[in-house]
């Protein structure tokens, strides 16, 4: 009975002074994600509004990919001496990944300045308006890794059922990532408005620091130049198994380390200032 | 039953953008009354609230009138959740429709059943409530079969209509609405003030900014007369109203407010 009126109490009544800014911040992320029809919608809206009255629709991505993939294989693997049979299928998981790091990156900063209008009208968990653009991107991911998937076709790759579970389970440590990296940009830009150009510039340096065009065995005898990167690990830990190996134990202890540092500062933080961000508007 | 409670509620805004010396020159230069300082950083804030105390209950039809800055806007937005006060309380008991912007995540690019949809979803409204009263929702719209067209083919005025019928479908319990809906089209402005006065009717609490007097006389029972952040007063509509019209004079014949 008591669990029965506090639902009913967390739908109906707002009391701003019923609970600390910790409690207040943690149910922000329950109920954001309790709402993932409302930000699933969302999210599925926003590419269909991109991509209305185009043919291929969000498909534009996969060709672009696929002809990115194709051409910088080429070079590329040329460059490297590398035979194509084992670059363009490390190539294709690994610019599609990065793509979805690259956007969610991105978005993550305007995510709340980009929805200020709902932001200033409606009540909604913060956290929503970050699973949705994160969801978007998902979406968008979902189509660049179906180059992968042709290419493992024509290559004759097959990571087994384990290899595609442990992939899964390495995107999902991106996704949790993701959400806090996210959501503290979020914040942060929200509150400095010069931050999103440094954060666009800071991306482009990352991706040619970690090894998405690269093999990470070249680096050599220099691979704590790369340890060091948490988008290596992250990357890793969806690559490896899909390629059929084991991802190493590094890149899944630095990226739970990641994101249990991440989550630490970035709930700090959103305690903090949960309520200021419709004021930084 | 619906209530709201606000205990000694400030809401402070910092001013970031720009320099604040001149940012603050030119506000006092307006005729913002909202109340300029300075913090412990040195940044310059508006007190948009100041140690607001208020209580409404069941049945309460309340007008906000007051200058520009006087914080009417603040006020219903601090109602609405969207502003959590930077010191005190505020309660609300009952679901909350806030209709500040009556194109609020309209996309020109989806059917009008979509937008109908997608608007009830802001609201948290479940998708089978709105699936209910859809029907009536679209007969009231008039549009007939153009509801499955985008709405970037309608007309302007269909277009309000959309929107209008979207945003009162749902049953609100505390309704706020900043400015009473301005809607042209005579024929359908009828029609449009029965329903927005059903919808009005049918809320337990109703806050409306306005400017309009004979909209106030009509839809409430009570004002609340706002300037600088505080309440000036608060009571019946006529009491109210003039004592703000002997006010407005006062101040008009001393010259220009200030």
């Amino acid at each position: 009975m008591p669990c029965l009126r506090f639902r009913k109490q967390s739908a109906d009544v707002y009391d701003s002074g019923d609970r600390g800014q910790p409690e207040r911040a943690w149910e922000d992320l329950l109920d954001g994600g309790r709402r993932w029809r409302l930000w699933s919608t969302l999210g599925w809206h926003d590419i269909r509004k991109r991509y209305r009255r185009s043919v291929l629709g969000p498909f534009w991505l996969t060709l672009s990919m696929a002809v990115m993939v194709a051409s910088l294989g080429l070079i590329y693997g040329t460059l490297f001496r590398l035979d194509l049979e084992n670059y363009l299928p490390f190539l294709a998981i690994g610019l599609a990944t990065w793509t979805f790091i690259a956007s969610f990156l991105n978005e993550g900063c305007t995510s709340f300045i980009d929805l200020e209008p709902l932001i200033k009208n409606v009540r909604i968990p913060m956290s929503l308006h970050i699973l949705r653009v994160l969801w978007r991107n998902l979406i968008i991911y979902a189509h660049n890794i179906v180059i992968f998937a042709g290419v493992a076709v024509v290559f004759g790759i097959w990571p087994g059922i384990g290899g595609i579970l442990l992939a899964f389970a390495g995107l999902g440590l991106l996704l949790v990532n993701a959400s806090w990296i996210m959501l503290l940009c979020g914040m942060i830009c929200t509150r400095f408005r010069d931050v999103p150009p440094i954060v666009a510039s800071v991306i482009q340096l990352l991706f040619f620091v970690t090894p998405v065009m690269w093999k990470p065995e070249l680096l050599g005898d220099r691979r704590y130049l790369m340890v060091l990167n948490p988008f290596y690990h992250l990357i890793e830990a969806i690559r490896a198994p899909l390629l059929g190996q084991l991802p190493h134990w590094e890149n899944w202890a630095f990226g739970l380390l990641f994101a249990v540092a991440g989550w630490a500062l970035t709930f700090a933080v959103f305690a903090r200032f949960r309520k200021r961000i419709a004021y930084w508007l | 039953m619906a209530a709201i409670h606000l205990d000694d509620v400030s809401v402070d805004f910092v001013l970031y953008q720009g320099s604040a010396r001149s940012l603050k020159k030119t506000l006092l230069r307006s005729s913002t009354s909202g109340v300029l300082k300075h913090d412990a950083h040195h940044r310059v804030t508006v007190k948009a609230l100041s140690n607001f105390s208020l209580t409404l209950e069941h049945g309460d039809r309340v007008g906000l009138i007051g200058g520009n800055g006087a914080g009417k806007t603040t006020l219903l937005r601090v109602l609405a959740g969207v502003y959590e006060p930077t010191a005190g309380r505020i309660r609300v008991e009952g679901r909350v429709t806030p209709l500040f912007d009556l194109g609020l995540g309209l996309d020109m690019d989806a059917s009008g059943y979509d937008n109908i949809r997608m608007r009830a979803a802001y609201f948290g409204i479940d998708a089978d409530e709105v699936e209910r009263k859809m029907d009536d929702i679209a007969a009231f719209t008039e549009l007939g079969d153009y509801l499955n067209l985008p709405v970037r083919t309608y007309s302007a005025g269909m277009t309000l209509r959309l929107a209008f019928a979207a945003a009162t479908s749902v049953d609100p319990e505390i309704l706020l609405m900043d400015e009473w809906l301005a809607v042209s089209d005579t024929k359908f402005l009828e029609k449009a003030q029965r329903r927005a006065e059903g919808f009005v009717n049918r809320s337990s609490i109703m806050v409306v900014a306005s400017h309009v007097e004979e909209v106030l006389k009509r839809l409430c029972n009570k004002v609340l007369w706002l300037e600088r952040g505080s309440v000036q007063r608060f009571g019946p509509v006529e009491e109210v109203l003039a004592a703000y019209h002997a006010h407005v004079a006062a101040a008009g014949s001393v010259g220009g407010g200030s």
